[in-house]
């Protein structure tokens, strides 16, 4: 196992705690707006952390934009999901119970 | 000692989308289960890439670069869903 394949581990690895803190997040937090925040944010960190561990494991440049791109993507997406559902969520019910900054 | 590595990490990622059931089954609003399915997205694009690097497959690299544009338009469609549609269901 050489030094490459111990780093591409350790983010891996980290790239795992992080999808967990999102998981646990979505399931314990309150309130929808909480668990958008801690979703869309823990499970990019944690693509973004595997994409590296890949990269290095692959060792190609080709390979390693691509990951970029997906990983780039994902911001894209997971941002426009988070600002949507969370305006949609707060139209309908009333605003959230603990005094958010109005 | 990768090949047993990345194998594990994609089925704790699994494990985490089994867990992300849970919310979709008690989430009481249509967002938080709109929630679950964002989990999956993300989800399913690194389980993807860990395959593809396992199984040495590049096409699988271009899937999941499929699965992360289609994510945005999953909430798209999901905020775009018609008033009375997306009623709590009680």
């Amino acid at each position: 196992m050489s030094v490459e394949e111990g780093i591409a581990l350790l983010f891996l690895l980290a790239g795992c705690a992080f999808y967990l803190a999102g998981t646990i997040g979505l399931l314990r937090f309150p309130d929808v707006f909480c668990r958008l925040h801690a979703l869309t944010k823990a499970d990019n960190v944690g693509l973004g952390l595997v994409c590296v561990g890949l990269a290095l494991l692959s060792g190609q440049a080709r390979v390693a934009s691509m990951l970029l791109l997906i990983w780039l993507v994902g911001l894209l997406a997971a941002t426009v999901s988070a600002h949507l559902i969370a305006r949609h969520a707060y139209e309908r019910d009333a605003p959230p119970e603990h005094e958010g900054p109005s | 000692m990768m090949d047993v590595a990345l194998p594990a990490v994609a089925v704790f990622l699994l494990l985490n989308l089994v867990a992300g059931m849970l919310r979709v089954y008690r989430g009481p609003t249509l967002a938080d289960r709109m929630l679950a399915a964002l989990l999956f997205s993300t989800t399913t694009v690194a389980i993807l890439l860990l395959m593809a690097e396992w199984m040495a497959m590049p096409a699988l690299r271009h899937v999941a670069l499929l699965f992360v544009m289609l994510a945005s338009i999953l909430s798209l469609a999901f905020v775009g869903l018609p008033r009375d549609a997306d009623e709590e269901d009680t």
